[in-house]
């Protein structure tokens, strides 16, 4: 299996790839990627220089071109497109049809993948890209269970691309107005989920509280550690009760699940955080080369080092990992 | 299809009821659709969009439902498919609804598109796909599309602009249906938050739903509205209320309405048609229409009329 890790940057870029990457996806600079944060992704010079980085090392650089366009603004998209295609990135991931559609007309050698934001959970919506699109491989969202992606990849009549750790989003990606609702930032349109800009932390006593767009999102106490509202994995009311009414805070760690993805045929394995620091990029991509390097070697042997866990539970939200939606009872 | 040259006014607008989100007993569903084919409704959606668990009513009750209504002879039937498909027995029941062969459907997942449009069958596009521009509306267009409902979280400006993209590419404009009243649509799930509020697994989940005729209130620690829960649905806290805004819709090219029906659906789709025939707005209490105004959806914009307490549905 493939091992995609993200980069927000061109230092991540090199240390993905030095980590044992075996592919790096990036964004540019702008609204035509559903990571847009400030300081982050690549400029053209810096896609340019990213696609040399990876080749030099015969490894793959995928460019990220998954949000909606919007009317009036698409030929900031198309000039995406046209970048990938003039500079050689090794696949373009795309989610909006009608981008889906410029692209295999105009680009028809440039491979396509079809993004999570596409929102495809099932065999039959990936045929219709397939056909219509070309599409080469489709990334699946993490709402499906583990039963549920060996069904779709044996149907898929594309190889399919799991999240194997990072954020859990526990919407269907691609299919979640939460953020747009709260904040006016839409992610399908250029916008981050819970944008930094819309965070406020205010101290009352001892007491921190979370707002987005002033909306509480979460208050701690001084023994709580305090993470960033998501607006999702805030604690709301519900019934009287206080409680994470749609989802703990929780990292996806699916590394244990690492014999039974190959077996199903899973084509790759993507890391999520883009927005994330060139040095967790580092450690998440070690131990996962590590993992799969491991488990090429011992196939039914394979088991999970501790130390990996340690490793990654260092480096998930609240410390906590989940096998998510991949474990039926989480459900 | 419409023409572009051609302005809709205010009383050409038609009124929809989008399916019911809510899981309700089946005769409290069919009482209520007893009502409303009594209402100025000219477009009527029925079926289950939201969790393939909920069986009250099962294919055969809605097909029979569909043919009731639609021989009343008033009101357009459209049987609405699934957003969210995981299941492979939830592929074959939506190929069955895109076979149906008498009604309409209404795509919410690319699966169904594609079997429509293997049988050449014209259909709408539901608020569950991702169309925000003119490029991808064509792309549907090829595929059968008649009707568009735009993605809740669109403003009336990208409305609009997709349709002016689409009427410079010489390409007929899709007829277009804003969401206009109603909990929005805002997420779907792997995950039923329903059954987890009552620390119940999702294969086990005792039909809970049922329970929440308007599914279940979630605010801030502050007190404020929201989300509401709905299974594996996640809708707004507040009611979108767009009768305020009519005469933008008309302007930005909509041409029905969609009333997303709680049990009060009657009230609401006759203070839509009273305002749609010259009378006024009510006023709006906790109601909410960011998104149409280009704002986070939760906001509330002042609409067109003095929201001074007239009242139209007086």
């Amino acid at each position: 299996m493939e091992l995609v890790c993200p980069a927000g940057s061109l230092t991540a870029v090199k240390i993905a790839i030095e980590a044992g990457a075996d592919a790096v996806y990036v964004g540019l600079r702008d609204d035509t990627n559903a990571r847009r944060f400030a300081g982050l992704n690549l400029d053209a010079r810096e896609l340019e220089q990213a696609v040399a980085i990876a080749h030099a090392r015969r490894r793959r650089l995928f460019l990220a071109v998954n949000t909606y366009v919007r009317p009036g603004a698409g030929e900031r998209w198309e000039r995406a497109v046209e970048l990938a295609a003039t500079l050689g990135v090794d696949a373009l991931i795309v989610a909006d049809i009608g981008l889906l559609a410029h692209a295999s007309r105009r680009y028809p050698e440039l491979p396509l993948h079809l993004s999570v934001q596409g929102s495809a959970t099932n065999p039959e919506a990936l045929a219709f890209y397939q056909e219509r699109y070309g599409i080469r491989r489709a990334v699946l969202p993490r709402v499906l269970s583990l039963a549920q992606v060996a069904q779709v990849a044996r149907e898929s009549p594309v190889p399919v691309e799991v999240f194997g750790f990072g954020s859990l989003c526990i919407m269907a990606e691609g299919r979640c107005h939460l953020s747009s609702y709260l904040t006016g930032e839409s992610p399908n349109l250029g916008g981050a989920c819970s944008p930094a800009s819309a965070v406020r932390w205010e101290r009352d006593g001892d007491v921190l509280a979370a707002r987005l767009n002033e909306v509480l999102i979460d208050r701690f106490e001084p023994d709580e550690r305090a993470g960033y509202p998501t607006l999702c994995k805030g604690r709301f009311m519900v019934e009287g009760r206080r409680l994470h009414a749609i989802e703990e805070p929780a990292s996806l760690n699916t590394i244990d699940l690492i014999p039974r993805l190959s077996g199903i045929g899973v084509a790759a394995i993507k890391i999520e955080g883009r927005q994330r620091s060139p040095a967790y990029v580092e450690k998440v991509t070690r131990v996962w080369r590590e993992a799969l390097d491991a488990f090429a070697a011992a196939g039914d042997e394979f088991e999970v080092r501790p130390q990996w866990s340690k490793t990654l539970a260092g480096l998930s939200e609240g410390s906590q990992t989940t096998l998510g939606a991949y474990h039926r009872p989480w459900q | 299809m419409n023409d572009k040259s051609k302005v809709n006014a205010k009383e050409d607008l038609r009124l929809s009821l989008g399916p019911v989100l809510f899981f309700w007993p089946k005769d409290v569903l069919l009482d209520f659709y007893a009502r409303m084919v009594e209402l100025p409704l000219d477009v009527i959606y029925l079926g289950e969009t939201v969790c393939s668990k909920r069986r009250e009513m099962s294919r055969k009750d809605w097909l029979g439902l569909a043919r009731d209504i639609a021989g009343a002879g008033r009101a357009e039937v459209v049987l609405s498919g699934m957003a969210l498909i995981e299941a492979a027995s939830e592929l074959s029941s939506l190929r069955r609804l895109c076979e149906n062969g008498e009604f309409t459907v209404e795509a919410n997942d690319m699966a169904a598109v594609r079997f429509l449009s293997e049988q050449r069958l014209p259909f709408v596009a539901g608020p569950a796909l991702n169309l925000y521009s003119g490029a991808s509306l064509a792309e549907l267009l090829g595929c059968g599309m008649t009707r568009w409902v735009p993605p809740v979280e669109c403003p009336g400006a990208l409305v609009a602009g997709a349709l002016a993209e689409l009427d410079a590419a010489n390409l007929a404009r899709p007829e277009v249906e804003v969401f206009a009243h109603g909990y929005l649509p805002l997420a779907y799930s792997a995950r039923c938050f329903t059954a987890r509020l009552a620390n119940r697994a999702k294969d086990d989940c005792g039909f809970r739903c049922i329970d929440y005729p308007a599914g279940v209130p979630v605010t801030s620690q502050e007190g404020e509205p929201l989300f509401t829960l709905n299974g594996v649905q996640t809708m707004s806290g507040r009611i979108s209320d767009l009768l305020g805004d009519l005469g933008d819709l008309v302007a930005k090219g909509a041409d029905i309405l969609r009333i997303s029906p709680g049990l009060d659906a009657a009230e609401v789709v006759e203070a839509f048609d009273r305002v749609r025939g010259g009378g006024l707005a009510p006023p709006v209490a906790d109601e909410c229409n960011g998104y149409w105004h280009g704002r986070p959806g939760m906001d509330r914009v002042a609409g067109e009329f003095p929201e001074d307490g007239s009242d139209a549905r007086a």
